[in-house]
């Protein structure tokens, strides 16, 4: 493999503190020095003036539909998207047909990403229950050795509180947690949007943000009670977020995330019935948007993931209740982000790489994340002032389906390095 | 006499001047309605198709006679409820009907937003006859004119509309067109009926049904489906008589001649005694007339907008 040197970019490193002008050398694959004025020696020079050299992102929640829904997505466009995005590594859900809640699909999984993904690391998430059917608990220790990094239920989140509890108790025992989507189903409903002046307006049946915070507390409390750490996905309400802070301020292990989608947008794009802005949880008011920005500002929220989730057109091409939920998160994820949060002037950007890839890569405990000497060269290089105005139909996702579709934002991935080897180059 | 707009989805939007205009040419097809020749030349050559995803004998015919009076050429779809899922997707049926010449594609559906959708991808005009939870303009319009014929002006009168709100598209549409046309609208139903945030649409919500009633010039029922009470949205009816039923003392409460409607299909009994529903004060067989009257004013002037 070429060495490789990134010359003369701002290195943006959290791990390390570092946020200076610097070069960055890449010797079989991994960080061999950042400092600066670094010669070549015969390495391939990557020019990076103008540019954020980072490392690569690390989404903790998104869906590659492989195996069985190959028409949305697959592990081979899923993980390009991926690589288009920004991102060197992703947690993939285990709601695939069939379920991911045995080894052998774990397997599947993760030989398929490595045979003939585009070279982004895929961390499984394995099933808490069979099946996802919230009765019986799927075999995490095997899954765990065939290489799962956490569990979840997901959009089917365990109902009967004892079998969360266990299962965390369980999974603890193998190094692994819980990722809990905390919603209750009762309190959903039939809903399909948020509950408020929008869901009046509309006429659409609406969903109460209690569905996400009796499911937050609950999580929050019986891993208070068990003393293990469990993870909140997609956080979306006000009241969820301050859940997450009085927990974390009284020393509850939990770590949460948020979406660019609800930090970039809320229940009000849904005028029109515009059916890219169903998603679950719902887009919510403005109020809830301010809160997730601050919970990502003073540490309450622990990174951003983009719950990427890939549609066909056909399935979005419908009446808005019949629209499958989900947006197509990868390819938006840094631009969205860059702009609501760095460029409004509410976090430097070396925050924002903090919640993006060194956050999530601790919270999995994965390689990445970091560019410290020795680590796994894997870097994104972004260009935060490019004006960008998003084209779905350009995406490399199976899946077009974003609310953001038309919009224009800043920042640009410009290119994407897996262990040394540069996957994605837009623009170097 | 001719509208701006390509689609009717709803009152939304609507201005005071447009809704006029829709009202006064109502009363002159009110006369072709009342008149032994029912027959005029208004939509000769023009297709009109009504597509109806819900059961609504009422409405359907409506929409269906306004047609045929004015010599359209008038075909009906009835599209069952489970065909929404399964079927032909709305999108595609939208565009084979464009494909077969239709000018005016009338729908009836359970989902909000359906007859948004579908005008976004036809190029026939697209009138919304009813969608979900959202809107159902020409009910509202028809009450409109029923309540303008017998109290002279809609500007200053008090509407309380007591029932379902929750799930009532005819509410919808008559709370955006009452308040634009200068109407007070007051709601009554129990908590778990009333939508968040209503009153910001521009009404209020009264605590109970004798403060809603309190000199009002319309007492409107809304309908009150029993599987409500399955799930869970009130107790029985008769819980539900005992505080929020539409009977002749609470009308009582009134003015003198206060108007008692219905959009129907009625649940006697249930949202509204008989002894209301039939009393000397209701208008609901009027309404209905009205309601053909507004579906002639309503498909003429949008298709004379090309003309
Ligand atoms: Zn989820």
């Amino acid at each position: 493999m070429e060495n490789l040197l990134i010359r003369g970019g701002r290195v943006i490193d959290p791990a390390n503190g570092i946020d200076a002008a610097l070069d960055v050398r890449i010797e079989d694959g991994k960080i061999a020095a950042v400092a600066p004025g670094l010669p070549a020696d015969g390495a391939q020079v990557i020019e990076a003036a103008g540019r954020v050299v980072a490392p690569g992102f690390i989404d903790l929640h998104c869906h590659l539909r492989d195996p069985g829904q190959e028409y949305k997505e697959d592990i081979v466009s899923g993980t390009r998207a991926a690589a288009r995005g920004g991102f060197t590594g992703v947690c993939c859900m285990p709601n695939t047909h069939p379920v991911n809640d045995c080894a052998a699909v774990t397997r599947y999984i993760i030989e398929k990403a490595e045979t003939k993904g585009s070279g982004v690391h895929v961390y499984p998430v394995g099933a808490v229950s069979k099946g996802l059917e919230g009765r019986e608990m799927a075999e995490i220790g095997r899954m765990k050795e065939a290489g799962i990094v956490a569990i979840s239920d997901d959009g089917r989140p365990v109902t009967n509180s004892n079998l969360f509890r266990l299962a965390m108790q369980y999974a603890d025992h193998f190094g692994v947690f819980i990722m809990s989507h905390s919603e209750d189903k009762g309190l959903v409903g039939d809903g399909v949007m948020n509950e408020g002046f929008m869901s009046t307006k509309l006429g659409l049946p609406g969903i109460t943000r209690a569905a996400e915070e009796v499911m937050v507390a609950r999580d929050i409390l019986v891993a208070e009670a068990e003393g293990k750490h469990v993870h909140l996905c997609h956080l979306s309400t006000k009241g969820g977020v301050q859940l997450v802070r009085e927990a974390k301020a009284r020393g509850v292990r939990v770590t949460a995330e948020t979406t660019p989608h609800y930090i970039g947008a809320t229940d009000e794009w849904v005028a029109g019935y515009d059916s890219n802005c169903r998603v679950n949880p719902p887009l919510r008011e403005e109020s809830d948007r301010q809160a997730c920005i601050e919970g990502l500002v003073d540490g309450t929220l622990d990174a951003i993931s983009t719950d990427h989730a890939p549609h066909h057109e056909d399935e979005k091409r419908v009446e808005f209740p019949l629209a499958a939920s989900g947006i197509s998160g990868f390819e938006t994820a840094f631009c969205v982000s860059n702009t609501e949060l760095v460029r409004s002037g509410r976090m430097e950007m070396s925050r924002l790489i903090a919640l993006m890839s060194t956050q999530p890569a601790r919270i999995l405990g994965v390689p990445g994340g970091t560019l410290s000497i020795g680590a796994p060269a894997d870097i994104v290089l972004l260009d935060p002032e490019r004006e960008v105005t998003v084209d779905a139909k350009k995406f490399v996702s199976k899946g077009k389906n974003t609310p953001f579709d038309g919009r224009t934002y800043y920042g640009a991935v410009c290119a994407t390095i897996v262990g040394g080897r540069v996957i994605d180059k837009e623009d170097i | 006499m001719s509208m701006k707009r390509k689609d009717l989805l709803g009152l939304d939007g609507v201005s005071r001047e447009e809704i006029t205009q829709i009202l006064d040419t109502a009363l002159t097809m009110r006369q072709i309605v009342r008149s032994s020749n029912k027959k005029t030349a208004h939509l000769q050559g023009k297709s009109i198709v009504t597509l109806f995803y819900e059961n609504s004998t009422r409405t359907r015919m409506s929409f269906e006679l306004a047609s045929k009076y004015m010599s359209a050429a008038a075909a009906n779809i009835a599209a069952s409820a489970s065909s929404v899922a399964k079927g032909e997707t709305l999108i595609d049926t939208g565009v084979t009907l464009d494909q077969m010449g239709t000018d005016v594609i009338i729908i009836r559906h359970p989902m909000s937003g359906a007859p948004a959708l579908l005008a976004r991808h036809v190029k026939a005009h697209v009138i919304n006859a009813g969608d979900g939870m959202n809107e159902h303009p020409t009910q509202a319009l028809l009450d409109m004119m029923t309540m303008r014929e017998h109290l002279g002006s809609l500007e200053g009168i008090k509407v309380a509309i007591c029932g379902d709100v929750m799930h009532s598209r005819v509410a919808r549409s008559n709370i955006y067109g009452l308040t634009t046309m200068g109407a007070k609208v007051v709601l009554c139903a129990p908590p778990t009926l009333i939508p968040v945030r209503i009153e910001e649409l521009g009404c209020t919500v009264a605590p109970t049904i004798e403060d809603a009633c309190e000199g009002a010039d319309v007492v409107m029922g809304l309908r009150i489906q029993r599987e409500r009470q399955q799930k869970g949205l009130f107790p029985s009816v008769a819980e539900y008589c005992d505080h929020w039923e539409i009977t002749p003392e609470r009308v009582a409460l009134a003015r003198p001649n206060a108007l008692v409607m219905h959009p129907g299909p009625m649940n006697r009994g249930v949202e509204i005694a008989s002894s209301a529903a039939d009393s000397a004060q209701s208008v609901i067989t009027q309404q209905v007339e009205s309601g053909v009257s507004v579906r002639m004013a309503l498909l003429y002037m949008l298709t004379r907008r090309e003309g």
